[in-house]
């Protein structure tokens, strides 16, 4: 069982409050996704967690029992450090077999777990070298091995990924993610690249500034972005923003006018906007369009191209100061300072108000 | 050897004498001359005789009159090159020397004694060792005794010191408490209080506890050493905490972690400063002398005193001994000097 819940969490250093009341279920067996920009505190609660820091308020529940004032060592969680943490001392042989030592484990069941991890993550034919003889890629398998052979309840991974190269990053998360299926332990990963985030998590916090912002499945948080930070923070590229006017309000359909001509209707919550109103129109880059112009289009000015083969990544300004960005199924758009028309998807509108919330339903 | 050449004869660029080239030279020659040449100049003279270590000018060598036996003379007489008057050099035994006139046989022609102005000849010598010495104070003087205690001193106060000032060092790098920075600054604030100063109350102090006269009496008062927590805490702080913050997951606890990980990743600062360590206790004169009264307890330096007398002082014993008791410490610079260097240089590992 792996079951955690954080209930009012705070943090505070002297009067710097790093953590306000941050309140999280982890289901058994889930793989949650901390992510949020650096600084946002996401670090932090996963040391709340692991019990390497003690939260100034709030309640950390393991398993339904109160953890909040037990050791670290006492709450049968592993974790995996962002610099792996592996002790350079020692061959990655006693590196795996220190925690199981510490907690007076017979010798033989000591290797036979050791075995096992080695075999399971393809470390065995180093197990006597030393983390400095080892590649970035090695040395991360041991420290996710030094935690596998603990067999906790649940895994805490803080940015394991930040200090490989960009490939080896793609294969180790590919691993990551079948380690979990095959494990279905839980496990709370920290990153703040949002790719590993949609492609790993259950489910994905976003923090920011120690804030929890929203919490969802990935493709809750792309379709349905609760706010503007939110909106911003997932998808690459990021979502495009435009200001833009309330000009009538109908029940649950909003008219709005912007920059370059934009003018749009989009389905959205009527009760929080009222004609006037400042508000911000959300589309992504993907639901954008080459168009012949005409109504529900907007004009724009191609600054750059980006031809990257299978699909074109076109950045425009309307209205000479909005930026957009749009992905394009297509070759051949041309070079900068092309005068086009893009058509926004109606469908994949999204609407915030002026305090940056959705609005918008889908 | 071309290798050598080649190495001792580089320049700056290559071709040709660069003035930095001379200076380089001149200034590295005039270093070893100034470092290596006090030591030197020990050796050679813990070989002499006394006499020889009286007389002016002095040499770097140890020499010793040769000396042979002469047909009707009982004990060997000293050799000398002697210009005779008709200008011609040759080798005599001095039967005896009466002012300035000295009686002189050659000893091939034993019968013919020749006057001869002393300072018309020169003493036939060629270096020798007296390696008596050495092997005198061996017998007569309680060598083995005193070093006994030396390395009892040595080794006790190095263990000690290691062991507390590694403790404080990890307490003060790693752990984080009120007045932590106070305290670190209060300990290395002890550094400008000299011995000499605190000799004293020191002295009081171990009296009281009733250390006089005994070898933990030199050891306790030196193990608590400003120096070795502030190099060990400054090492310290490179070790990256998250490995403290793995071990502590790995249901290590926090002795486990100073001892199974801390220690041996500060194993350089440690060999550094078991290496000052060393030879501060080894050296260490004023403390002991103070502290030992009874002879058997001397250390070796003490011990090395009794040949400096009220009225004489038997130099040539004293540096003999100051020789043997140099030899553990330039071995230890011998052997662990990278780790000096790289100690104090405080080159971290990744």
């Amino acid at each position: 069982m792996g079951r955690i819940t954080l209930t009012s969490i705070d943090r505070a250093y002297g009067k710097m409050k790093i953590l306000h009341d941050i309140n999280l279920d982890v289901a058994d067996g889930e793989m949650l996704v901390l992510v949020g920009p650096s600084g946002c505190g996401k670090s932090t609660l996963l040391r709340l967690i692991a019990g390497l820091d003690r939260p100034t308020g709030g309640r950390i529940e393991i398993d339904g029992v109160d953890a909040t004032d037990v050791s670290a060592a006492q709450r049968g969680l592993a974790m995996v450090f962002q610099s792996y943490a592996l002790y350079p001392h020692m061959s990655v042989r006693q590196n795996l077999a220190f925690g199981l030592e510490n907690i007076r484990m017979a010798k033989a069941e000591i290797d036979a777990r050791i075995a096992e991890a080695a075999r399971m993550l393809e470390i065995a034919p180093y197990l006597d070298r030393r983390p400095g003889q080892l590649s970035g890629g090695q040395k991360q398998r041991v420290a996710i091995g030094r935690a596998v052979v603990r067999n906790p309840t649940a895994f805490l991974l803080d940015e394991p990924l930040s200090n490989l190269d960009a490939e080896l990053r793609i294969s180790t998360r590919a691993e990551l993610a079948a380690l979990h299926k095959r494990l279905a332990t839980t496990m709370i990963y920290v990153t703040h690249d949002q790719v590993e985030a949609m492609t790993l998590a259950d489910r994905i916090v976003v923090m920011r500034s120690g804030r929890i912002e929203q919490i969802g499945r990935p493709l809750d948080l792309y379709n349905a972005p609760a706010n503007l930070f939110v909106a911003g923070f997932i998808g690459a590229p990021r979502m495009n923003l435009l200001p833009v006017k309330v000009l009538s309000v109908a029940v649950n359909e909003v008219a709005v006018e912007g920059p370059g001509g934009l003018s749009a209707v989009i389905a959205a919550n009527s009760a929080a906007l009222k004609p006037g109103d400042e508000a911000t129109l959300g589309i992504r880059p993907h639901d954008v369009d080459l168009s012949a112009g005409g109504p529900g289009s907007v004009e724009a000015r191609v600054t750059l191209v980006e031809a990257l083969g299978p699909e074109t990544v076109v950045h425009a300004t309307i209205a000479g100061d909005e930026k957009m960005v749009a992905v394009l199924n297509q070759q051949g758009i041309g070079a900068g300072g092309k005068q086009i028309s893009l058509r926004l998807n109606p469908e994949r509108m999204h609407l915030f108000d002026t305090a940056g919330l959705r609005v918008s339903i889908i | 050897m071309t290798g050598v050449a080649t190495f001792l004869t580089r320049r700056r660029g290559g071709r040709g004498w660069h003035w930095t080239d001379v200076v380089s030279w001149l200034w590295l020659i005039g270093g070893l001359v100034i470092m290596f040449g006090p030591a030197v100049w020990l050796v050679g003279s813990s070989f002499k005789t006394p006499a020889q270590l009286a007389e002016f000018p002095p040499t770097i060598l140890p020499y010793v009159g040769q000396q042979t036996s002469v047909e009707g003379h009982d004990k060997p007489l000293t050799l000398y090159r002697v210009k005779l008057p008709d200008g011609s050099t040759k080798i005599m035994a001095e039967i005896r020397r009466i002012g300035i006139v000295a009686q002189m046989v050659d000893p091939k022609a034993p019968k013919d004694i020749v006057k001869i102005n002393i300072a018309d000849r020169q003493p036939v010598r060629e270096i020798g060792f007296e390696t008596g010495n050495y092997t005198e104070p061996f017998v007569h003087f309680d060598f083995l005794r005193y070093l006994r205690n030396s390395v009892f001193v040595t080794a006790m106060a190095t263990l000690i010191t290691l062991l507390t000032n590694s403790m404080a060092a990890f307490a003060l790098s790693k752990y984080k408490f009120r007045g932590r920075d106070f305290t670190m600054l209060l300990i290395v604030g002890t550094l400008m209080v000299p011995l000499s100063v605190i000799l004293v109350p020191l002295y009081s102090v171990v009296s009281a506890v009733g250390l006089l006269d005994s070898l933990w009496g030199v050891i306790l008062p030196t193990v608590a050493t400003p120096t070795g927590v502030f190099l060990l805490r400054q090492y310290m702080l490179t070790i990256p905490d998250e490995l403290l913050d793995a071990a502590r997951m790995d249901n290590a606890s926090e002795w486990q972690i100073y001892w199974r990980i801390v220690l041996p990743l500060a194993a350089p600062a440690l060999a550094v400063l078991a290496i000052f360590s060393v030879v501060w206790r080894w050296n260490d004169f004023l403390w002991p002398l103070v502290v030992l009264s009874r002879k058997e307890l001397y250390t070796l330096q003490v011990g090395l005193n009794t040949y400096a007398g009220q009225l004489n002082v038997q130099w040539h014993f004293i540096l003999a001994m100051t020789v043997v008791t140099m030899i553990p410490v330039v071995l230890v610079f011998v052997f662990l000097q990278r780790y000096i260097t790289s100690g104090i240089a405080g080159t971290g590992l990744k």
